[in-house]
């Protein structure tokens, strides 16, 4: 029984064994349900053995939502617990677990997922594609996240969550000091996602400048693939800091190495620095293509042309070098003194100068356009005050002398949650109500649309503004309970009831989805919001190959121009098109991945060396197969689209 | 389709569209490794003069092994580069023996290095003693982790060559490894250099 007694949770409470039950009950519901509708074939053709970028961004999107969903509850128990003075809801363990992984679950599960799904779906069909550079890598993308993800959550019931902040920092996520095998568990899902997000940062930045369809130039790329060549850029350059410190950190915690802790010369502010270079640059990872999306959505129901496309290209690539300078901003109060502090100062306020020209350029966008207030412009719209305010407050945050008064308050989490809520949370839902019609052929209801828009807005500001004020009176961020004599009750209250609002919100989404599925209608067109970019010249749904013929760009509307101004898209007839083959490797060798990660978090180094055998096989496959793909002859072409062009006529 | 129209104005390599989308891949995949060695470093550079009770650089280094490990990856880097000139020739037998070559200095690279780490661990210097054992021994055993997997990498395209011939894809995957290849001596010089020279001065 001994080796059991490792994966039993260290604190554990009801609501932990109800969230096991749960899972086993889930888990075989899934099973049963899968062998009664005799769904496992289709389940293994059509989407685990895919390679199509756009059943891939599909996988992302669905892991994202129930992502957020997993991340809301930590929130929503994180505010019922603060809602009142000395709540004995959670104990102070539980608050500390809860809001680790809270912040690792909705940045880098949710928010990151989220993003690359809609880069996924819209990127290659923007730049008229018929799929990435490597679709194949793009699987293995998937499903390292996937994994990565996986390995987190199972935490939860398996050995004990993490609970030393987002963070982690050093010595507090030491194994001294967090002795439990949670940090582990940080560690290793991290890497093995953060493994396939740097694989899709290359992946892109290929497809990008490689496979534009012919005339588009780069300063032709529609706005959202041009945040998505920045981003995956940023990619690329930040993830890898990532990766030695988490290594550094598992080395720490199992092999008693000295990088982080006090003695034998180790420096805890290494952490602090690697996690913050990674980390800063992190954040425009997340902001970068939610600018894209307000660029496609108040361009698209404005009826203009983005207003300053070069600008808008430029202050992207500011804030892309930036995002590399600023990074000890997070920590001004940790001892750089005044000559470094400084110097981040400036650089962290210079930040607001290329954000400042976007926001004015989105506003000249609109000025004398034909507004037309759908449920992306609604999102596009409460964005532009809420994150203004949120940015403000991040200027403040950024002047080195005054942080000391707001450094580690609630001041900050107000601030945060309001620029990447309207930043990036709005801008998901905006995408995805957007690109919905495209993804799956028909629209989400605009009413219910609007009433959870209502909720969102509404509770987000009800939440978030109060922190502001409780944070400038003194309470400090992630304390469990608080005394009532404080005075912060009041402000707290408001914020949980803000949060309920948030929880109606997001409710109402799936309830949308829910509706939308059944009742709306599936006779929309290709193109339903009328909107300018080439993903809306093919069909709905868009067959396999994306486009028929490959498109002729010359300019960054092309699809407007065809509309309006008598371009044409499409020259010449059909000719066979090549596509890739499915394959089932990318996934065993995520599971082989996840089977690693899992040994070392328990430090069962036999099972270790096994999985890691099995990764290194998984890629010798890989590497002797003759896999050339599939050729779609002309014939197969010319049903397809007179299928799909039939079903749009009736 | 575009991307199986073969070029015959390129060389092998980069004659079709998804091998030269695997080029620039690799030249990205390369950037994220500068990223990667660059962090480590970093982190040496913080880290180096923090001993603890355990030796200083000065102190463990020696400096013929050091001298003939970069003799021998230099020299591999070399060879490496005339493989790819014989390829380039369509010279298989020639290509071959350089990469043969390349890895076996590759592999007298590794046992140096071996025997350069036995060596540490018995001067008292494990990479438990100090922050500055933990990251010289972490960025050398990346760097030779490397080595390693490029040995293995190496063989099984050896082995793609001889039994499929020079076709744009064995062609393609072997330029690849040379850049790899080239890659780790890069690193290598500044192990050399800022490690090494640095930490003995």
């Amino acid at each position: 029984m001994d080796f059991f007694e490792r994966f039993m949770i260290p604190h554990p409470s009801p609501a932990i064994y109800a969230a096991m039950v749960a899972i086993v009950l889930t888990s075989i519901a899934i099973v049963v349900g899968l062998t009664y509708f005799k769904k496992w074939g289709y389940l293994w053709r059509e989407w685990i053995t895919t390679v199509d970028h756009k059943k891939i961004g599909i996988m992302y999107l669905i892991s994202a939502l129930l992502m957020l969903f997993r991340g809301g509850v930590d929130a929503l128990m994180m505010r019922a617990q603060t809602a009142v003075p000395e709540n004995a809801l959670l104990d102070a363990q539980h608050y500390n677990e809860i809001f680790t992984t809270h912040g690792i679950v909705m940045i880098i599960f949710m928010a990151m997922a989220f993003i690359i799904a809609l880069m996924n779906f819209v990127i290659p069909l923007q730049i008229g594609a018929r799929d990435v550079a490597f679709p194949r890598l793009n699987a293995v993308s998937f499903w390292l996240y996937f994994m990565g993800a996986m390995l987190f959550n199972l935490s939860f019931v398996i050995g004990g969550s993490p609970s030393s902040g987002w963070t982690s920092y050093f010595p507090l996520a030491g194994d001294e000091l967090s002795p439990s095998v949670g940090t582990n568990y940080y560690m290793l899902a991290l890497q093995i996602s953060g493994l396939g997000t740097l694989i899709t940062g290359i992946n892109f930045i290929v497809t990008i400048l490689k496979m534009r369809a012919p005339g588009m130039t780069l300063m032709k790329m529609p706005m959202f693939t041009w945040s998505g060549l920045i981003t995956n850029v940023i990619i690329v350059f930040a993830f890898p800091v990532l990766t030695v410190a988490l290594a550094m950190g598992t080395m720490d915690r199992l092999f008693a190495t000295n990088f982080f802790t006090t003695t034998d010369g180790g420096m805890d502010m290494l952490w602090a620095n690697l996690f913050w270079v990674w980390g800063h640059p992190e954040v425009y990872i997340l902001i970068l293509p939610a600018f894209g999306i307000y660029s496609e959505v108040i361009s698209t129901f404005s009826r203009r042309n983005l207003y300053g496309y070069n600008s808008m290209v430029a202050s992207m690539v500011i804030i892309s070098l930036l995002s590399f300078v600023v990074w000890v901003h997070h920590f001004f109060t940790m001892g750089q003194g005044a000559m470094v502090n400084s110097i981040f100062s400036i650089t962290t306020m210079a930040i607001a100068i290329p954000t400042g020209i976007k926001i004015f350029n989105w506003l000249l966008t609109m000025w004398k356009g034909k507004i037309q207030f759908t449920v992306p412009m609604l999102y596009s719209l409460g964005f532009i005050p809420i994150f203004t305010i949120g940015g403000v407050t991040g200027v403040m945050l950024g002047m080195s002398a005054a942080d000391y008064q707001y450094h580690n308050t609630m001041f900050l989490v107000a601030h945060f949650h309001l620029v990447i809520i309207p930043g990036v949370v709005f801008a998901m839902i905006a995408g995805l109500t957007y690109w919905w019609p495209k993804m799956f052929g028909f629209m989400l209801n605009e009413r219910i649309g609007r009433w959870a828009f209502g909720f969102i807005a509404g509770g987000t500001c009800l939440a978030f503004f109060p922190m502001f004020i409780s944070g400038l009176d003194g309470q400090a961020r992630r304390m469990y309970t608080y005394s009532e004599s404080t005075g912060f009750g009041f402000w707290n209250m408001l914020s949980f009831i803000g949060a309920l609002g948030l929880a109606v919100g997001f409710i109402l989404i799936v309830y949308n989805i829910y509706y939308s599925t059944r009742y709306a209608s599936r006779d929309i067109g290709d193109d339903p919001w009328n909107a300018r970019s080439l993903e809306w010249a093919t069909h709905n749904p868009v067959p396999e190959y994306n486009f028929a013929i490959t498109p002729q760009v010359n300019s960054s509307q092309a699809f407007w121009d065809s509309k309006k101004n008598g371009h044409t898209l499409f020259k010449g007839g059909y000719k066979e098109i090549h596509m890739p083959n499915n394959s089932g490797v990318p996934f065993v060798m995520s599971v082989f991945f996840f089977i690693f990660g899992f040994a070392f978090v328990f430090s069962m180094w036999i099972t270790a060396v096994v999985s890691l055998i099995g990764i290194f096989a998984c890629m010798l496959h890989r590497s002797f197969e003759k896999d050339h793909g599939h050729h779609i002859s002309v014939a197969e072409i010319e049903r397809t689209e007179s299928e799909l062009r039939g079903a749009r006529n009736e | 389709m575009l991307e199986m129209n073969k070029d015959n104005t390129q060389p092998l390599e980069y004659s079709t569209e998804q091998g030269r989308m695997n080029i620039l891949g690799f030249w990205i995949f390369i950037g994220a490794e500068i990223m990667l060695f660059g962090t480590l470093f970093a982190s040496y550079f913080t880290l180096e003069g923090r001993t603890g009770a355990g030796p200083t650089g000065a102190e463990i280094f020696e400096i013929s092994p050091v001298l003939a490990e970069t003799l021998l990856l230099l020299t591999s880097s070399f060879t490496i580069g005339l493989g790819v000139h014989a390829m380039r020739l369509g010279r298989q037998k020639a290509m071959m023996t350089f990469f043969i070559i390349t890895l076996v200095l590759g592999a007298a690279f590794l046992s140096f290095e071996v025997y350069e780490f036995i060596h540490y661990v018995h001067e008292g210097a494990g990479i438990q003693t100090s922050a500055f054992t933990s990251i010289l021994l972490t960025t050398l055993g990346t760097h030779g982790a490397h080595v390693t997997f490029g040995l293995f990498w190496g063989i099984m395209i050896m082995i793609q060559v001889i039994k499929r011939g020079l076709t744009p894809e064995t062609a393609n995957k072997s330029f690849i490894f040379s850049l790899y290849w080239h890659f780790l001596d890069v690193v290598w010089i500044f192990i050399f250099s800022f490690v090494y020279l640095k930490g003995m001065m």
